[in-house]
């Protein structure tokens, strides 16, 4: 692995906050259309579409971060949550709509699809599963859960998984961009898994070939 | 009120006609492109006319028709039907037209005759759909109905809607339209009607057999494996709040007529 890290850059908040305005525009814009009768002739489906479009874009630049830092082109390694939560706001919309503009809040019908469609099943997986990562992320949260909280944000890898599966699943046909992004998806995570297992192994390593000289840390 | 002076029908239905910008906007036509847009904006450079089919296989007088012909030999009316996308949504839809059956009568299907096929027109340089690429369908598109399913009298052979001819997006200038099948089976552009022995080789059902099925009748109890085929969003010009949905009925509520064609079959089978 390239030693070469790219220096961190540091944020400002109003930065962090404009990222995030400008982060929801897209949504924000087409729920106006949509509401307006500017989205064509099946304006639910296409709001529904468009936001799982962008919470995969998202995803993808959050999974890029850390490619990007090790590679030593840039380190936003600071500005990774506010992606990772614009991924999880944009996937909580995606889920709002299918429930209420696409359903009508039929709880039944909503049941029904995605007890038994393996294509909704996965995509509500990944969501769900970013439920607990979205709650977590904060200072509070990192300090309490310590260990834990990186174990748990591994979990990141396995939204890429599922959630490409069901960006696939979501056309008819594989298309460049279903194909693309769900690659894209597949790689970073798939990069991740083998950054997380290079690092646990070098680490078990030099804990086993040079135990004394290990730094003593004080909590 | 279109150029096509067709006859009216009691061939219709209550709900009110999907409004012509949504019909014509809205296309699912993988010739021209993937995206329900895409028809519309690349079809502009599409020929449909001059124009022939040609109607052969196992029938008595095989004979290919020019539009002029098919004008000449089927007086054209109009037929309101409910259109099922087997994605879910549902349109109203003003067809002008005639019956297959009526076509077929023309060239005399042979006893031996139990299918037909219909194949879409195969133009590359016309189409960009059908240059290849990662979505690509095998061209051409070929749907297929069984004889008697082509004989019902609701089958219906267009060649405009709203009154005047049918805009490229929309199949132009001949198209099927099945009102009790998905959509898909309405094979668009139709060059060639051949009547066979065997089932034919349909496009979508030898693409993906476990969610396209052949027969393809539209079906609230039995759903596509990605999503439950029990409601359809009613396409209609009115944004989010307006955007209705509705329960999907049996045969797209054309089970009076239709529904003996499949007497005695499994439906959940013959999908």
């Amino acid at each position: 692995m390239p030693s070469r890290r790219a220096p961190v850059v540091f944020p400002s908040r109003l930065e962090l906050w404009l990222i995030t305005l400008i982060g929801l525009v897209p949504a924000g814009l087409y729920f106006w259309y949509g509401a307006h009768n500017q989205l064509g002739a099946d304006p639910v489906n296409v709001f529904e579409r468009w936001l799982g479009l962008w919470g995969v874009r998202f995803l993808v630049v959050t999974l890029a971060i850390a490619p990007l830092r090790d590679l030593g082109v840039i380190n936003l390694v600071r500005y990774r949550r506010t992606f990772g939560l614009l991924v999880f706001w944009y996937a909580v919309m995606h889920v709002a709509t299918y429930g209420v503009l696409d359903q009508h809040l039929d709880l039944r019908a909503v049941f029904g699809e995605v007890t038994t469609k393996p294509f909704l099943m996965v995509g509500l997986a990944a969501f769900v599963l970013l439920c607990p990562l979205a709650a977590t992320s904060n200072r509070w949260s990192i300090r309490t859960l310590g260990r834990l909280w990186g174990t748990l944000h591994r979990g990141v890898y396995v939204v890429a998984a599922l959630a490409g599966v069901h960006f696939l699943m979501a056309f008819k046909t594989y298309t460049v961009t279903s194909v693309g992004y769900a690659a894209a998806l597949f790689v970073l995570g798939a990069a991740g898994v083998v950054r997380r297992v290079r690092h646990n192994g070098r680490r078990r390593m030099s804990a086993a070939n040079e135990p004394m000289r290990r730094p003593k840390t004080t909590g | 009120a279109g150029t096509l002076k067709a006859r009216a029908t009691s061939y219709t239905v209550k709900d009110p006609p999907t409004p012509r910008v949504d019909v014509t906007t809205y296309n699912n036509f993988y010739e021209f492109g993937l995206d329900k847009g895409d028809p519309v904006q690349n079809s502009g450079g599409f020929h449909p006319e001059p124009w022939t089919v040609r109607v052969d296989g196992l029938v008595r007088q095989p004979r290919t028709f020019s539009m002029d012909d098919l004008a000449a030999l089927m007086p054209v009316e109009e037929r309101i039907y409910r259109m099922r996308c087997v994605e879910a949504w549902s349109m109203v839809i003003p067809w002008d037209g005639f019956a297959l059956a009526a076509l077929l009568g023309v060239v005399e299907p042979l006893g031996d005759a139990k299918y037909v096929a219909f194949e879409s027109v195969l133009r590359p340089d016309e189409m960009p759909g059908q240059r290849g690429g990662l979505a690509s369908l095998d061209w051409p598109y070929v749907e297929g109905l069984r004889l008697d399913e082509a004989m019902n009298p609701l089958t219906f052979m267009a060649v405009g809607l709203y009154g005047d001819r049918l805009p490229n997006q929309n199949g132009a200038p001949l198209r099927l339209v099945v009102p009790w099948k998905y959509g898909f089976k309405g094979a668009k552009s139709i060059v060639r009607i051949r009547l066979v022995a065997d089932m034919p080789r349909t496009t979508w059902h030898s693409m993906a057999p476990e969610e396209y099925g052949f027969y393809a009748n539209v079906n609230p109890t039995v759903d596509h494996p990605r999503w439950s085929q029990g409601s359809e969003r009613v396409i209609g010009s009115s944004g989010f709040f307006g955007a209705g949905r509705r329960t999907t009925e049996m045969f797209n509520g054309y089970g009076e007529q239709v529904a003996s064609l499949y007497a005695g079959m499994d439906l959940r089978r013959w999908y």
